[in-house]
């Protein structure tokens, strides 16, 4: 137990290490890019690609192959897709330590949206997969929150628990908290099927049933959400309320009760 | 065992009761004996009638508070909308009506207490008095009464004598509970075979629980996980909850050569798998599949089973492997089943054999 | 005739007020004889005194604000769609009871805070009703003449834990839900009976149409019925037997000292009832529990991860999550022993605890009765029992939140039921050994400091250049409460030869007895308390520093 422990620990000096690289290079490459706007317009798409070629090259290719074909460290990503880029690198997930744990977690982002486009764009060269969503795919505008609940319990209760406070698989793995999660990577993450995550194509969860769970996890697991009866206690059911009872509510009767039997003080004896 | 099996030495040696309230003077013979009850020593209140009028204004304080926080309480009820919602650190966003009512309810109640327990504290005498203990049971004289009345009610009763009589009784009082049980008859049906059938059957198409469709092959991605349930089960209809606890499936789709158990590659579809969602344990919707390892977890008692092998158990406290769907694909392409499970799904059970 | 009305009428007009009703009510009730010997009961201070009130008063919040709901609850399974204000449910298909639980949170003014009292002085009670065991055992309260009274609490615990358990299940919510399905699985794995009992619960196959209804009035009137039934006779015979009290100078076996119950502790007792429920309503008005709306309608073919009990099932929980998948097929019949075995320890684990009091009495022989409360470090073997009981339940509950454990503390899920696993069977045994020598230990000590006195921290540097540590001798009223308890002799396996010179048999419950005997009072197992002439031999010899 102790040894897995340890293995999760992420050593913070990759990703200093990989952080000042990144600022070092990816800053580069981008004050390097092209500025005539005419030009760019004309090659934008594949100037786009070269630039996330380059970015690649430096911070993801080490694992995932100069091509991205894959390699003992990493998974293949051809065929990945755009959408599946823009979660893990959005979400700081990729690129990863290189010790890894069960799983790969989510960190600070250490990309600009653009370069990520970028990343995004080279991969999807590649080999066709799902492009990132659009603001109208996962925008609240003509969602149904109701039925995102149902949608919500059926197909991802199970593993981030009801309102999304995330839960534990085996050995280790764990479903991470939906809270404060973009709406956009909660789109990627169903369409894409992040590591364990199983996917959950158009074709089985369509576009609305997508819209229709971010909408309800927005309406009951974000900062505006109203807790009527009070604190949540994380939103983690019996076991913190257990605790609660034990610690806050026995505790605090016990305390007056020792106030109720205590003797009063006594006149100094003169 | 009665109390003559124990030998003398085993039981406690007397104590020495010194009458209580004796002044407490140093033993010289037995220094460990009972000195009595230490002299009572007044409290500030006793002595400075100051101290006790100034406990006097904070009972009256504290009991004042009280009527305040339930005129509190009454006006809050009366003036504050129920769906209204405020913010208060720490605790978040929360009802205005819940937080307002609960708190003066709470002043209300704590400060009638406080008020009390702060007079008898400070205010109410604190002589400490002791009360002698009586035996509780009774002299050899009562018991000796007591015995020789049964033996007379006994006699006269003649219940020893006439033996019919007593026979009979009990007899009758023995059975006549049991109309009570048989009563219970109709709580339910029996179980016959209900359990081992489920709401699947040949050629019932799967169909999607997200989008209410029947799937295709297509539909089922590798990796991606899809939960369905027999075609012609509507929500709406009254034996849904019913007919969902047994036939609840899950969908996952593995390449082909993934699959290791042979019977498993034989009911599939093009690498196209259907479980029983329903765990062999003790019945929760067993889902958390795994993609890359092809788990799938419970996520109540935590058994795991594999999905490419079987759905054997490989850890937890389940007992046998989840039941698999045997599926095909029907003439207009549909995903459909080629039978019931062969097997009685969720918990196992005696008769299940 | 008329000479009497007149002379009653005269009285009547002299008597104040309340003494003419009291008349009255003792010319029906006899209640003058009545207060005779309670008005003035005495009751002890201490505050663990005050759990059992903890109990009490939660109870009461609980009948007080549970007939509240039942005003409003519809016990009924049948399906509707929810029309009310909480947006995220609204057109969604539901139970009459899911929707008006619902209603009450929402649409009844007041009703969740009602339905959050209800509910955290469940909990409340329950934990207190823990606590309170634990009190009773660990000072020896049990003992004669209190083994009823401490069955009757058993009871008292044991029918909370299923009063609470059907109430949580009427919401009929997702959570709860989840809850009577793993029920229903474990009432399977009974052999023979298992189906039948199922089926005879729920009306038919899981989930049915009846068992919201059914449980309601379990939750609502068998349990809670004899559960009243109990308390009552709890404290009647408290009452009867008066309370117990620790040691100390002028406390003996034949008395209780403290202050009379009017007035000081009707108005202790009293008020202690209102701030009981005003600490549990601000609790309700500032911390949620039991979000149904949250968790959603309850349906067999969802689920959601952190599914656990109330933490009072929670020891049940870990029970089944650590128990090994184990199945025994035979001549066409399922023998279930993955459930069954946690659902026998279940009963077994109470049953050991409720059952102690007998256990020990038999062992020491003793047929005395005790008023004045051990200190739990003189019973060391009861002490070292309680602590391995107490790990065994804590174990549970350890192995019931293991998901929770394994996501919080960073931990797989596997290892963290291995250690539960292992726990389960090396906590008790280490946890008996450990507090048996804790509680040596603290004997040891306070026949050190009856023999030498208190360690005051002023250290001395005699003439010849030794530093001691001052030794303050104990007052009498210290030595007293440190020596006032009993110790007993080990029993022994009486003569092979009666009193006649004929060889008896010796009975192996008698071995048993005589060797269970020794682990309790045996040498080794307790440390004799200092003897009068120890002290003056001590006293004498090193004269008073």
């Amino acid at each position: 137990m102790k040894k897995l422990s340890a293995r999760r620990r992420h050593p913070l000096a990759a990703v200093v290490v990989l952080l000042l690289a990144l600022v070092g290079t990816g800053g580069a490459y981008a004050l390097l890019a092209p500025t005539s706007k005419a030009q760019a317009d004309e090659t934008s798409q594949s100037l786009t690609i070269e630039e996330g070629k380059k970015l690649f090259s430096v911070s993801c290719a080490s694992c995932h192959g100069t091509g991205g074909q894959g390699s003992s460290d990493g998974p293949s990503l051809v065929g990945v897709g755009a959408a599946s880029v823009d979660f893990q690198v959005g979400t700081g997930r990729m690129p990863a330590a290189t010790s890894q744990g069960p799983q790969v977690v989510a960190k600070k982002n250490i990309f600009t949206q653009a370069q990520i486009d970028q990343l995004a764009a080279y991969v999807a060269s590649l080999g066709a997969g799902p492009e990132v969503p659009t603001s109208e795919q996962y925008g609240p505008d003509g969602a149904d929150i109701a039925k995102g609940g149902e949608l919500f319990r059926t197909n991802c209760a199970q593993c981030h628990n009801f309102v999304g406070s995330g839960g534990a698989l085996t050995k280790g793995k764990f479903a991470p908290s939906l809270e404060g999660v973009a709406p956009k990577h909660i789109y990627e993450a169903m369409q894409t099927g992040p590591q364990n995550m199983p996917s959950f194509p158009d074709t089985t969860l369509s576009e609305k049933n997508k819209k229709d769970i971010i909408a309800y996890l927005d309406a009951v697991n974000s900062p505006k959400t109203v807790n009527p009866g009070g604190l949540n206690l994380g939103g983690l059911g019996p076991v913190s309320e257990g605790l609660f009872a034990w610690i806050f509510g026995l505790g605090a009767l016990i305390a007056v009760a020792v106030w109720v039997a205590a003797r009063t003080a006594k006149a100094k004896k003169s | 065992m009665s109390s003559q099996d124990i030998p003398e030495e085993n039981l406690p040696a007397e104590q020495d009761h010194h009458a209580h309230g004796a002044v407490s003077v140093a033993d010289e013979r037995d220094p460990f004996s009972d000195p009595g009850l230490p002299p009572h020593e007044h409290r500030i209140q006793d002595i400075d009638e100051r101290a006790a009028k100034r406990s006097e204004r904070v009972v009256a304080m504290l009991f004042t508070v009280s009527m305040l926080a339930t005129v509190g309480f009454i006006a809050s009820y009366v003036t504050i909308p129920k769906d209204k919602a405020i913010f208060v650190f720490p605790i978040g966003h929360i009802s205005a009506l819940n937080f307002a009512l609960g708190l003066t309810l709470g002043a209300a109640l704590f400060c009638i207490g406080a008020g009390a327990v702060h007079w008898a504290r400070t205010l109410m005498s604190d002589v400490e008095v002791a009360d002698e203990r009586h035996a509780i049971s009774a002299p050899p004289e009562v018991k000796a009464k007591v015995l020789a009345d049964f033996k007379q009610g006994a006699k006269e009763s003649a219940i020893g004598r006439r033996k019919l009589i007593r026979t009979t009784m009990f007899g009758a009082l023995t059975l006549v509970p049991l109309s009570g049980v048989v009563l219970l008859r109709d709580l339910g049906p029996l179980p016959g075979t209900s359990l081992r059938h489920t709401a699947w059957s040949k050629g019932k198409l799967l169909v999607n629980m997200n989008t209410n469709e029947p799937l295709r092959p297509s539909d089922v991605a590798v990796g991606s996980l899809t939960f369905a349930k027999p075609e012609g089960v509507e929500e709406s209809q009254e034996d849904f909850q019913n007919v969902m606890a047994k036939a609840a499936l899950m969908i996952i789709r593995l390449q082909p050569d993934n699959i290791k158990d042979k019977r498993e590659l034989e009911w599939s579809h093009e690498g196209i798998v259907a479980y029983s969602k329903i765990c062999t344990h003790v019945g929760c919707p067993i889902s958390l599949y795994e993609q890359q390892t092809h788990h799938v977890l419970c996520p109540c008692h935590q058994s795991t089973f594999d999905l490419s092998d079987g759905a054997r158990v490989i850890f937890g406290p389940a007992g046998h492997a989840l039941p698999q769907l045997r599926i095909g694909v029907s003439e207009e392409g549909y995903l459909q089943a080629l039978g019931d499970f062969e097997e009685p799904v969720g918990p196992a059970f005696w008769e299940r054999g | 005739m008329s000479t009497t009305e007149n002379t009653e009428s005269r009285e009547r007009g002299k008597a104040p007020a309340g003494e003419r009703v009291a008349d009255w009510a003792d010319g029906r009730l006899g209640i003058y004889s009545l207060a005779k010997s309670n008005m003035r009961k005495i009751f002890p201070d201490h505050w663990s005194f005050m759990l059992g009130e903890v109990c009490m008063y939660s109870f009461i919040i609980i009948i007080l604000t549970g007939v509240y709901l039942t005003l409003f609850f519809h016990p009924s399974m049948n399906e509707v769609v929810y029309h009310g204000s909480y947006v995220p449910l609204q057109g969604q298909m539901m139970s009459e009871a899911f929707n008006s639980t619902l209603h009450i949170s929402f649409d009844v003014r007041g009703g969740l805070l009602i339905r959050q009292i209800h509910h955290w002085a469940a909990l409340i009670f329950l934990a207190g009703m823990f606590v309170h065991m634990m009190r009773v055992f660990f000072t020896g309260a049990f003992r004669k003449p209190r083994e009823i009274n401490w069955l009757f609490g058993f009871l008292l615990f044991v029918l909370g834990m299923f009063t609470g358990f059907t109430g949580y299940s009427l919401p009929d919510d997702l959570l709860s839900g989840t809850g009577v399905r793993f029920t229903e699985g474990a009432i399977l794995s009974m052999p023979i009976v298992g189906t039948y009992i199922s089926f005879f619960l729920f009306g038919g196959q899981f989930p049915g149409h009846d068992f919201v209804a059914r449980f309601y009035s379990i939750h609502i009137l068998l349990l809670p019925g004899i559960m009243l039934g109990l308390m009552v006779g709890h404290l009647i015979l408290v009452f009867y037997h008066k309370h117990t009290q620790f040691a100390g100078p002028g406390k003996s076996e034949k008395n209780v000292v403290g202050m009379p119950l009017l007035p000081v502790y009707m108005a202790k007792a009293g008020g202690f009832f209102f701030l009981v429920f005003g600490v549990i309503a601000a609790i309700a008005a500032t911390t949620q529990i039991n979000p149904i709306w949250a968790m959603g309608p309850y349906r067999p073919d969802q689920v959601s991860t952190g599914a656990q009990p109330d933490w009072y099932m929670g020891f049940a929980e870990g029970l089944i999550r650590y128990m090994p998948g184990w199945e025994i097929n035979f001549w066409g019949h399922t023998l279930v022993l993955g459930v069954f075995i946690p659902l026998v320890l279940f009963g077994l684990v109470l049953g050991a605890i409720a059952l102690y009091p007998f256990i020990e009495s038999w062992v020491t022989g003793d047929k005395s009765e005790h008023h004045i409360l051990d200190r739990p470090r003189n019973a060391p073997t009861r002490t070292g029992f309680g602590v391995a009981w107490v790990t065994v339940y804590m174990i549970g509950l350890i192995g019931g939140g293991n998901d929770l454990i394994a996501t919080h503390f960073h931990l797989s899920i596997n290892d963290v039921t291995w250690f539960v696993r292992i726990f389960f069977f090396a906590g008790p045994v280490i946890a008996f050994i450990a507090t048996k020598r804790i509680c040596l230990g603290l004997q040891r000590r306070d026949r050190d400091k009856v023999l030498h006195g208190r360690e005051t921290g002023i250290i001395k540097r005699l003439p010849h250049g030794e530093f001691i540590e001052v030794h303050e001798p104990l007052s009498q009223e210290q030595l007293h409460t440190l020596t006032a308890h009993h110790q007993y002799e080990p029993a022994q396996v009486g003569p092979a030869v009666d009193e006649n010179g004929v060889e008896r048999k010796i009975k192996g419950s008698e071995k048993l007895r005589a060797k269970l005997s020794g682990a309790y009072y045996g040498e080794d197992n307790q440390i004799p308390k200092p003897t009068v002439e120890e002290y003056k031999e001590i006293t004498s010899g090193h004269g008073h520093h």
